[in-house]
Formats: structure tokens, sequence, C-alpha cells
């Protein structure tokens, strides 16, 4: 049974539960003209979760609900930039959903739900745990896709998303009910020990293949990458930057509890599924992001590559590639909330910015946002001294280090070709004149530029100190 | 303060180019002011470098480091030899003539372009001073932002083509070199460039290694076959883009070789030097002939700098036939002396060469040397100018030119007569294309009407020709104080050319 003790270490995503109910039912009865309110309350809930979490993290982990949850340092890193990306999302979203009259209490409560999912997720102690947490993700973002319901578009990308995310769950599904036939257990932590031990080895690695599938999907990673540019482009951008940001910590924490909690002994196997798949996710990110027009688009296949390079510090299996790779979860999701965060800054009633020449001359319209974008696509694109490059030379060490050198080269290959599209934006944005009779100038008011100035600067001041940050991801897979 | 002369190097001109941004295009003059002033104080700065470096010492002086990143040993350490000051001091020099020439040139944007030119010049000290590799990526990658955007924003017709070239050539190139530093990170633990050239390599590892430098800094040199970024680069860049391009950017290709491929891989560097000997010696032949058919005015100096950065690669691997085939060190160090004393002198010679060219588009908006003519008739002094550059780049005693190229020319020939013979080549080629070159534009008859209305150089334009004829006639004059400044550095290298790893 349930006791005190188990309660507060499930504190922060109870807290966030009634919080979240709370705001449903203020919204109910909340009239229109107030709902700014709602906004700013929402932030704050999210604040004092990041509260919660860190104050009360024990020193050492601990499992509540006999194993259920866990609550250890690596859920402590996801949780705390879940929440803090996603107070992002809020800041950014919000210019955008007035203008477009979706300024509704369902964006902030069911994104609230979705965080509570992720939180569930990277804390799973067990494969039920890690079930419940996903579905709890993903059938809100399932919702929040579908926010524009007037939007042809965006009904599309909802259903899209909602099959394939389906098949994704049933595979993820099959694959556990397999480990669970070889293993007869359920919990990550007795999975562990049993998966050295059983009499069954096909049929656990039979639904290990299934379990990476799932794991694949929601990262992202070609093969199983085919939702992506659909749901980015068809969501809106006040969705999207969100399905971009905080639920790749989500997939990465998913990733490292089945994987290295669960099956860690299995390493040797799925090593080299996950170097297929980071081989796959480089080719088709980088090779189609070359042609794309769409911004959303663009950035869609850039996801996929990125996702590339986290499973670059995957394959390596040891302490050091799951911190390369959650330093490169947190930078992606910082990066991400920004990309997306100019875009919403620049869109305004009547004009989504999502087209790459609608950023044409953007540097003579309104410099700042055209600076701001262009450290962001250097960051993305992996040049020094942003961010974006220390991750990237972090995987990269992590998977030479597995004696992964081939992958690191295909990585500098394809790090090469991506570098042409990013350079196309700053191109677009820098070197071309803008069209007559536009406009475009950032949108917005001052919270929303400070804090979108700061995410982009964090970007080039983490570059040049990324050691504490780095010192913090290393600290959580130690003993 | 000067505890900390390098890191103040580095970060003044990139701090100093926030107050040029914030001071907006309302206010250019404001911007450009603040900009010289910036430029003036860095270099300024870079003079105390003179008294303060021992150059009795051959060790790393005004040494600064601070852990960077604790869990990698990863440091901020700078440092520097007479080989980096003296580049630096090119930089910084440099750094004033491109901002000068730029003042009235650039009218749009100039508050970007001096704030990019600003960034780039710390960044590019940043590169000469770096003791530890990851330092040392992180400003020559860093170094293309800037450049990207001064190609991209004020170049040619063509500039998207050639500044998208120019970023992703160099990106490849650089980025096999950093898998390769990651891998001798794993293996020594250390980023730190001193930690990294004792570490024991075996052959095959130096191998490796050795090619995934020589495309980095290939690239950056450039040399051929992958030099064909720069004449696009050259061509559509401004005239200050070309400027720094030619005098700094690409030593950073030379000076690469010395603290990479040299002290970390030298038994490879060894096994392959005939392979970077042949090229130098191709792109001092055929690119030199290349140069000699070109229309467009900066094209031909871009060619005639593919082909005078030969001579850097060519002294600077000769000296390995000469130290470990041949045991005579002394020549060694005359190439090695040589292709130092060339970078410099490259820098002031092609620099000034741009320079003019800048000035003759500024006022004809053409660079096709068919469009002038008879061009000394109108600007006298331009013409004294023109045809001092043009002889030091033609490498005539008295200039600067001359005394690199004859020291490599004489090393080269105690290692093989042959390679001198070919060489040796460049002092008909290259006067040839470049009196062919002034021929056509300074002398004869004015057969366009608009060269007619030219007016002389004015009193800017002086102060930035002048400024180079002086620095490229002191030193082929009196080239002692580089080669002293450079000795020790220089003695140490080829030393440790002699040490094997394997």
């Amino acid at each position: 049974m349930a006791n005190l003790n188990d309660i507060l270490i499930l504190l922060p995503e109870l807290y966030l539960v009634v919080a979240a109910c709370l705001l449903l039912l203020l919204d109910a009865f909340m009239k229109p003209e107030q709902r700014p309110l709602l906004h700013w309350l929402s932030i704050a809930v999210l604040l004092v979760g990041v509260y919660l979490v860190v104050e009360g993290q024990p020193s050492q982990a601990v499992t509540a609900f006999n194993g259920m949850f866990v609550r250890d340092g690596v859920a402590e890193v996801l949780k705390v930039f879940a929440l803090l990306s996603t107070v992002l999302v809020f800041v950014y979203a919000k210019p955008y959903l007035m203008d477009r009259k979706l300024f509704i209490g369902e964006f902030y409560t069911l994104t609230i739900f979705a965080v509570i999912g992720i939180m569930l997720l990277v804390s799973a102690g067990s494969l039920i745990t890690v079930y419940l947490g996903l579905e709890q993700l993903t059938l809100s973002s399932y919702a929040l896709v579908a926010l524009n319901r007037d939007s042809r578009l965006s009904s599309e990308a909802a259903i899209k998303y909602f099959v394939l995310g389906a098949l994704a769950s049933g595979m993820l599904l099959y694959g556990m009910s397999m480990v669970y036939g070889a293993t007869g257990t359920l919990d990550l932590a007795h999975l562990h020990m049993a998966a050295t031990q059983t009499s069954m080895p096909n049929l656990l690695v039979f639904g290990l293949i299934f379990m990476i599938v799932g794991i694949a999907f929601k990262l992202g990673a070609a093969p199983f990458h085919m939702w992506i540019p659909d749901v980015y482009q068809g969501a809106p951008t006040a969705v999207t930057i969100f399905i971009g940001s905080a639920p790749k910590l989500a997939a990465f924490g998913m990733a490292y509890r089945l994987l290295a909690n669960g099956l860690g002994d299995l390493a040797h196997h799925w090593q080299l599924m996950l170097a297929c798949l980071a081989v796959l996710s480089l080719a088709i990110g980088n090779v189609v992001a070359l042609v794309q027009t769409n911004l959303k688009r663009l950035l869609a296949y850039s996801t996929i590559s990125h996702m590339g390079y986290l499973l670059l510090g995957l394959v390596n299996a040891g302490p050091e590639g799951y911190a390369s790779a959650l330093f490169y979860a947190i930078s992606y999701a910082l990066m991400s909330a920004a990309a997306f965060g100019v875009i919403l800054a620049l869109a305004r009633a009547g004009f989504e910015c999502e087209e790459i020449d609608d950023l044409k001359g953007l540097n003579q319209r309104s410099p700042w946002a055209a600076f701001l974008m262009m450290l962001v696509m250097f960051s993305l694109a992996g040049v020094p001294p942003m961010f974006g490059f220390f991750a990237k030379l972090l995987v990269f060490q992590a998977a030479i280090h597995a004696g992964f050198l081939w992958l690191a080269l295909v990585g500098a290959v394809f790090a090469i070709i991506g570098l042409y599209y990013y350079l196309r934006v700053v191109k677009v944005m820098y070197f071309d004149k803008p069209v007559e009779g536009t406009e475009i100038h950032l949108q917005g008011d001052v919270s929303v530029r400070l804090v979108l100035s700061l995410n982009v600067l964090a970007l080039l001041v983490l570059g040049l100190t990324w050691g504490p940050l780095f010192g913090w991801c290393q600290s959580v897979f130690v003993g | 303060m000067f505890n900390h002369l390098l890191s103040l190097l580095i970060w003044l001109p990139i701090v100093g180019a926030i107050p040029v941004l914030l001071a907006g295009s309302g206010r250019p003059n404001t911007a450009r002011w603040i900009a010289l002033v910036v430029a003036i104080l860095t270099f300024v700065l870079s003079l105390y470098l003179l008294p303060m470096y021992n150059t009795a010492d051959s060790a790393k002086q005004l040494v600064e480091s601070h852990v960077w990143i604790a869990s990698l040993g990863v440091h901020y350490s700078l440092a520097v030899d007479g080989i980096s000051v003296a580049l630096i001091l090119l930089t910084t020099f440099v750094g004033i003539l491109v901002i000068v020439g730029a003042w009235e040139v650039i009218q749009t944007n100039p508050h970007q372009y001096m704030a990019a030119m600003l960034v780039l010049e710390g960044l590019m000290i940043g590169v000469f001073c770096a003791t530890d590799a990851l330092l040392f990526y992180v400003f020559f990658e860093a170094m293309l932002i800037p450049m990207f955007i001064l190609i991209g924003v004020w170049g040619g017709p063509r500039r998207v083509y050639a500044t998208l070239k120019f970023f992703i050539y160099t990106f490849f190139g650089s980025i096999f070199m950093l898998v390769g530093l990651i891998y001798l990170y794993l293996k020594a633990g250390s980023f730190d460039l001193a930690t990294l050239a004792s570490l024991p390599l075996t052959m095959q590892e130096q191998t490796w290694l050795f090619f995934a430098f020589l495309i980095a800094f290939a690239v950056k040199v450039p040399m051929v076959p992958v030099h064909t970024w720069l004449p696009d680069a050259h061509v559509e860049a401004p005239t200050g883009g070309s400027v720094v391009l030619a005098a700094v950017m690409l030593k950073i290709g030379g000076y690469g070789f010395l603290r990479f491929s040299l002290p970390i891989t030298p038994d490879a560097s060894e096994a392959y030097a005939w392979v970077v000997i042949g090229l130098s010696l191709i792109a001092v032949v055929y690119i030199g002939y290349i140069a000699l058919v070109q229309e467009d005015m900066k094209k031909l100096v871009a060619y005639s700098s593919v082909a005078h950065m030969g001579f850097v690669t060519l002294g600077i691997f000769i000296a390995f036939m000469l130290v470990r085939g041949a045991g005579n060190a002394d020549a060694a160090k005359l190439g090695m002396q040589g292709a130092m004393v060339q970078m410099i002198s490259h820098g002031f010679v092609s620099g000034a060469m741009f320079s003019c060219i800048g000035v003759l588009y500024d006022r004809l908006h053409t660079r096709q040397i068919k469009d002038y003519g008879g061009v000394i008739n109108v600007m006298p002094w331009f013409g004294f100018f023109y045809v001092l550059f043009a002889m030091a780049n033609s490498g005539m005693p008295g200039t600067s030119g001359f005394v690199g190229e004859f020291q490599v020319i004489l090393a080269s020939f105690q290692a093989n007569p042959w390679i001198a013979f070919f060489a040796a080549f460049t002092l008909i080629i290259s006067a040839a294309y470049t009196l062919y070159m002034v021929k056509r534009v300074l002398w004869g008859d004015i057969t366009n009407p608009h060269v007619a209305e030219m007016k002389d150089i004015n009193g800017r334009e002086w102060l930035v020709l002048g400024a180079f004829a002086a620095g490229t006639l002191v030193l082929g004059i009196w080239p002692h104080p580089l080669v002293h400044l450079m000795d020790s550095s220089v003695t140490q290298l080829v030393t440790q050319l002699g040490n094997h790893k394997i």
C-alpha cells in the first residue's frame, strides 16, 4: 500500500496533477479577457514544479510504489529541463495563440498533462510505468496537435500522429510482453538481473527489437520518422515548439530506462541496432532537409538528424555515453525551443512565417531577430563556439571511445551536408533582399523578446561555459 | 593587465564589436570611429608583445592557463612563440588597414561590417595563441562565421555561391581534424598540444592523423587540388574581406601544419612529405600558369596567392627531407625560416594587391583587366604603389617577396636540385603574370573614357597603401628583426622534426 513516503517521492508529479486540474477549473469560470492570468499562473505552476523537483531531490536514488517509480539524478535533470523548456514554450506561444484565437485554457492544461507524462516516463521503474507515462504524454500531444480544429492540415497531422503513434505503442507493448515472457518480471531493476539468466534469450532479443522500434518512434529516428515532418508542419507552431523540445528529453529518458536500466546487459545487441538507426537518421534527416522550402519541415528533418547524433551517444552504452546523450538532448531542447521561438515571434495574425523565403532580408527589417536566428542556426549546425558544437563533440567522443570510429566519421560527413541547409537560412536572412510590400518584425511584448534573447544567448554562453552542465550530466550516471 | 595580454588581445576586438553594433545604422560614423579606435588599441597592445617576448628563449611565453572544462581536462590556455608573435602583429596591423580601407567604401550597414571585422580579428589572434587543441579548433571554426557574413552580405554578384563554397569547403576540411583530435584526446587524456606532441603513436595512427590534419590545413592554405574555393571567395569578397583572407586567414593553414602535423605526426609527415612537396610545386608552377591567363584582376591575385603559399608548404616540408634525409639541420632551418618570412611577406603583398584592386574597383566598378589601360596617366601615385607591390609580388630583391622565396629555394636546392629548379620557376612565372597585368592596367593609352575621369588616390587610400608599402620595403631591405624574432622558435621546431615517435 502507498504510504506517506511514497507520496512525498511523487510530490512534484502529484502537485502538477492537482495544479493542472485547478487550472482547468479556473479556466471554466474565467472570462476570456482574464485569460492572461491563466498564462502567468501556468508558468508559475511549472516554476514551482522545478522547485519541488530540485528541493525534494533525495541524495540517493529512491523508489516508490514497490519500485514502479524511481527518483534519481537522471530523472531530476530530465524533469528540470523538461519543465524549463515548457516554460519557454508557454512564453513564446502566447502572442501566437492570441493572434489565432487559440488562446484557450486547454492548451495550458493539456501541455501540463503532457509534462506530467514526461515526468512519469523518465522516472519509470517498471515497464508498466514506461507505458503509462508514454501514453499520458502522447495522448495529450495528439489533442494538442489538433488544437486548431478548423485547420485541415492540423487535423490531418493529428490523425496521422495518432495512427502511427498507436501503431508504435502497439509495437512497444508487444515487445514488452515478449520481454515479460522471457524474464517473468516487469520491474526494470529485476529485469536487469533476469535478462542474463533467462532460458529464452532469443525471445528476449525478439522483444528488445520491438521495444527499440517504440523508442525510435518516440525519438523520431529513421526509419520510424514518418510522422515528424507532417506533425511539425501541420501542428500550430505553438504546439510544434512543445513537441520539438521537452518530449525529446522524454524519449531519451525512455531509451535510458528501457535499454540501460532494463536491458543493459544486452548492450552488445542493441548497440548495433542503434548504430543502424543513427546512420539512417543522419542520412535521411540531413539529405531530405536539403530540399525543403518550409521552415517547420526543415526543422523537422533537422530533428531527425539530431536524433541520429543523440543515438551516437547512446551507442556507447556506458555512463560517459549516457551523459553525452543526455547533454545532447538538453542542448537540442534548448536549440529547438529557440528556433521555433524565433518563428513564433516573427509570426503574426495571417502570417505564419513558415516558409524559408518569408525570412528574406530579415537582417534589414529586424537585425536582432536575424542575429538570434543566425546564432540558433549555427548552433544547430554545430559550429563552434555555439552550444550545439560541444554537444556534437561529446557524442562523437562517446562513439569513438566505444570503438565506433566509423560511426563518428559518418556523423562528421553528414554534419557537412547538414551545414548547407542551416547556412541557407542564414543566407536568406542576410544576403537576400527583402520582398517589397511585406512586413516582418518581432512581435510580442517585452517578456517574449527578453526570454527569447536570453534563450538564444544562453546557447552562446553555454558554448563557452558548458563545463558545469556537463559535470551535472556526468554525475548522475556515476555509481 | 599585462599578465593577461593575450586574452586582452583576443577579447578586446570581440567585445569592442558590441558597441560598434549598438551604434547602429543610424550613426554610421560613430560605428566607424569606435571600430577604428578598437583596432588601433589592439594594435598598440600587440606591440607590447615585442618587449615582453624574450627572443632568446625558445619556450612558449606569456602563458595563461585556466581550467575551462574540468571534467574533460580542457584548458583555456594561451601562449606565444616567435612565430605567433609575428603573425599576431601582422593580424593587428592588417586589422587597422581594413577598417580604414572600408571607411566610405562600405555604405550598407557599415556597423555590421566593422563589427564582423573586429570579431574576425579577435578570433584570428585566438588561433595564433591557443595551445589547447580544442580551444584552437573553436577559434579556427568560429572564424568562418564572420567571414561568411562578410563575403555574403557585402560581396559581388556571385557572393552567395562563393561564400557557401568557402564555408562548406573549410568546414569539410576541419571536421575530420576534429575526429582526429578526439581520437588523440582519448589516447592522451588531454587536448594540450605539448602533451599531444609527446604522445607516442604508431605509424598507422600517425598516417590517418596526418591526412586528417592535411585535409583541414590544405583547404585553408589552400593547396592544389582543394584551392578552388579561393578564387571564388576572393573575387566575390569585398576588398576588406579579400585582404584579411589573403593576408591572415591563409596563414592559419601554414601555421596549423607547424602546430599539428609536425609535432604530432612527425614520422607520417616525413613519409608523406613528398605529397606535400609535390602539391606545392604544382601550385607554384601550374597555378602560376593559370594566373597568367586570368582576365579578372582579383582572380589573378588569388591564383598568385595559391602559388605563393606553395612556397610556405614547400619550405615547411622540405625541412623534413633535409633533417631526416640529409641530416642538414642548417638548411632545414633556412627552409623553415623562409616559409615563415614568406607567410608574413605574403600577408603584406597580397593585402596590398587586393587593396590596390579595391581602389580601382571603387572608381570603375569593374575588375576586368581589359576595362583599364593607361591608368598611370590619371593616377600617378596609385601607379607608384601598384608597381611597387607588383615587383614585390614577383619577388624582386629589396622587397619582402624576395627574402622568403630565396631562402626556400636555397634550402630546397640542398635537398634536391630538381625541387629547387621547379620552385625557382616562380621567379619567371610570377614576374610574367604580375607584370603582364601591370602592363595592361597601368601602361598604354587610355582606351576607356571612364578611365580618363578617374581621380588619384585620396589621403585615406594613401595611408593604407603607404602602410603596406612600408611593411613590404622594411621587410625586404632589413628582414633581420623578423628573422631574429622567430629564430629560437624555428630552431626548436627543426629540432622537434628530428624526434621519432615510433
